[in-house]
């Protein structure tokens, strides 16, 4: 087991490898991120220039440029230099990390057990009112724009607020900048009530369409020999749901939840845009505008991470859901 | 990662139709093509046909509305920050921009990307997953393992990256959009090609010295066509959900011209003041997803009769 997590760790370098050389090329042809400091107005001393080609590496030539972002990286954990002179990409990304994180783990945790429950409730009471309300929504919530329904929720919270004229919903940020109850439970408070609204909006899309999978899954287990000889020996319906249909028929969901990771990084981008947050998504699109490359691919080797992460707890759960899959 | 990727079998993925012998010409029946088959299983969907209809309508008026309303995008009225009213069916924004003209102007711009988008993924990706799966060895591994890549780095940060340089132009965002999303169809007509290459027309085109390029394009892609256009077909709903995601975040249209996602970003502070100027940018996203989702439900059952099942 061990074996296998180390396997697949060192088997996942190349595609980091790859992923970190796509996109320093791409940043690199999209334009000169010393643009804006050329066109300032008067024109600032040749000597700056130079000295900021010098410090963001431009001056050599491309494989080199790669090949020390790489070392510096292995060997001296530098993320490299940033086009911002005053920020370390690497303890801006740690920071963001966490504000990120919370948000996309808690969307998939809540997401899925929302799914599980209305995916099995439709399957077992299929072409049912519940079933085709659920199946409704789930359409609905496929067709929509994520950032739409995010302005929406902001703007449900803002109008709840003031219609009560309390601060039950906070709209903008991911925490207070100050706080009167400054204990940890205070800190707590305050957090989780800034998540409420993003996390909602991060995790419906998501929840739409694992749960039409969720759906589908069960649908094709409850329509299998085994369950009917499972039901057939006399086991209780709830016995029979639960230990044995729905432990296989989470089986492709889990593969499916891994396969979106991505996805969920690339909504959080959009989410913290809506309301504001201080996370990896915000740090990601300054760094696109400024053609900051070195933070770019600070960012992309955080998420790859994340999803290959995400794809090895979902290939560790197979062995848990599924007793004929052991890693050697 | 990718071996996950690669063996995994979603329920919802269409399995290639296998080629049907020769029709049986005792029977008194009309004989019908496998196309005209296909059109009445469609037909019977109603939802399908529904939501056919109304994209098809939904089209017309992006690309005739604009040529028949009074007003253009850039046309700016004496009246500004008005509800809906005759004069203005979507209200005006604070400048005096017809609504009704912007929506449409943005209608226009998000479903060419979009269409664009399907076009571009479904061709690139025929072309990636059929050389891919005839050829297998060392090109699979290689297309293969660039399709996990670009599937592994979240899409809107790649096309945020390209778009930042040439954004702007409806095109280049179909382009890059399109690009990202082939490696979807590249792996299902791969999988496609991968079963279909070892059966015996196959063997007999090869023997009949049918070239590689004719049996690809001749007898393993037609066979791939029923999962290739139910996927264009998806495509297109995802399509305009990125497009207007990319607008949105400012690295896709950009003002002057417009699309939904923009109008969406440029309605996001008055939501509570002007209302119509976000509401109905993003009911005309929804009703295209919304509607393309159904098509495609209504052309899988139509081209993969063993996929449905029970609905008869």
């Amino acid at each position: 087991m061990l074996a296998y997590v180390i396997r697949r760790v060192f088997m996942s370098i190349p595609i980091l490898f790859g992923s970190t050389i796509l996109v320093f090329l791409i940043v690199k042809f999209s334009g000169d991120p010393l643009e804006g400091l050329k066109l300032r107005n008067p024109p600032p001393p040749p000597q700056t220039i130079l000295n900021e080609e010098r410090r963001l590496r431009l001056d050599q030539p491309l494989w080199e440029q790669y090949w020390l972002w790489l070392k510096n990286l292995v060997l001296h954990g530098d993320f490299g230099p940033s086009v911002h002179s005053n920020m370390n990409i690497g303890n801006e990304l740690g920071d963001r990390l966490l504000v990120t994180l919370r948000l996309v783990l808690v969307s998939v945790l809540i997401a899925l057990i929302f799914a599980v429950i209305t995916g099995v409730v439709s399957a077992v009471k299929q072409y049912s009112v519940t079933d085709y309300s659920f199946t409704f929504l789930g359409f609905l919530f496929l067709a929509m724009p994520s950032f739409w329904f995010a302005i929406l929720l902001k703007s449900a919270g803002i109008a709840y607020n003031q219609a009560t004229g309390t601060q039950t919903f906070f709209t903008i940020g991911d925490k207070s900048p100050f706080l009167v109850d400054d204990s940890a439970w205070g800190n707590i408070k305050d957090i989780a009530g800034h998540m409420v609204l993003p996390t909602i909006a991060l995790g419906l899309i998501s929840y739409a369409a694992w749960s039409r999978f969720q759906r589908a899954a069960m649908l094709e287990v409850l329509n299998s020999d085994y369950v009917r000889l499972a039901r057939a020996k006399g086991l209780r319906s709830r016995q029979v749901l639960v230990r044995h249909a729905l432990r296989t028929a989470l089986i492709p969901l889990t593969t499916v939840t891994a396969l979106d990771i991505a996805a969920l990084l690339g909504g959080a981008v959009i989410t913290e845009r809506v309301f504001q947050w201080h996370g990896l998504g915000e740090f990601l699109l300054t760094s696109i505008a400024g053609r900051d490359a070195y933070a770019m691919m600070g960012w992309l080797l955080v998420s790859a991470i994340i999803v290959i992460i995400f794809n090895l707890i979902a290939d560790l759960m197979y062995s848990v859901l599924d007793p004929r899959i052991r890693y050697e | 990662m990718s071996e996950i990727r690669a063996s995994s079998v979603t329920p919802g993925t269409p399995q290639p139709t296998s080629p049907t012998g020769a029709a049986e010409r005792e029977f008194t029946v009309k004989e019908r093509s496998q196309f005209q088959q296909a059109v009445r299983r469609f037909l019977r969907h109603r939802l399908a046909v529904a939501s056919l209809v109304v994209f098809i309508l939904i089209v017309l008026l992006a690309f005739v509305g604009p040529l028949l309303w009074k007003y253009t995008y850039t046309d700016i009225t004496p009246d500004n920050s008005q509800p809906p009213s005759l004069a203005h069916p979507f209200g005006t924004d604070s400048l005096g921009h017809d609504g009704f003209a912007q929506v449409l102007r943005g209608l226009q711009q998000s479903v060419k990307v979009a269409l664009c988008i399907a076009l571009v993924a479904s061709t690139l990706g025929v072309v990636w997953g059929g050389i891919s799966g005839y050829y297998k060895g060392l090109a699979d591994s290689v297309l293969m393992r660039f399709a996990d890549l670009v599937l592994t780095i979240p899409a809107i940060a790649l096309a945020a990256a390209l778009g930042s340089t040439g954004g702007g132009t409806w095109w280049m965002i179909a382009l890059i959009l399109g690009g990202l999303s082939a490696p979807l169809v590249a792996r299902a007509v791969r999988g496609v090609v991968l079963s279909l290459r070892e059966q015996e027309f196959v063997e007999a085109a090869r023997a009949l010295g049918a070239s590689d390029t004719r049996i690809i394009l001749r007898h393993l892609v037609p066979n791939a066509f029923a999962v290739v256009i139910v996927y264009a077909t998806l495509l297109v709903a995802s399509g305009i959900l990125a497009e207007t995601a990319l607008s949105y975040i400012g690295f896709g249209v950009h003002s002057p011209d417009t699309s939904l996602g923009l109008l969406i970003s440029q309605a996001q502070s008055a939501v509570q003041t002007r209302p119509w100027l976000f509401y109905f940018p993003g009911l005309f996203i929804i009703l295209i997803a919304l509607t393309v989702n159904f098509i495609g439900d209504g052309l899988r059952d139509a081209l993969d009769p063993r996929q449905t099942r029970q609905r008869r």
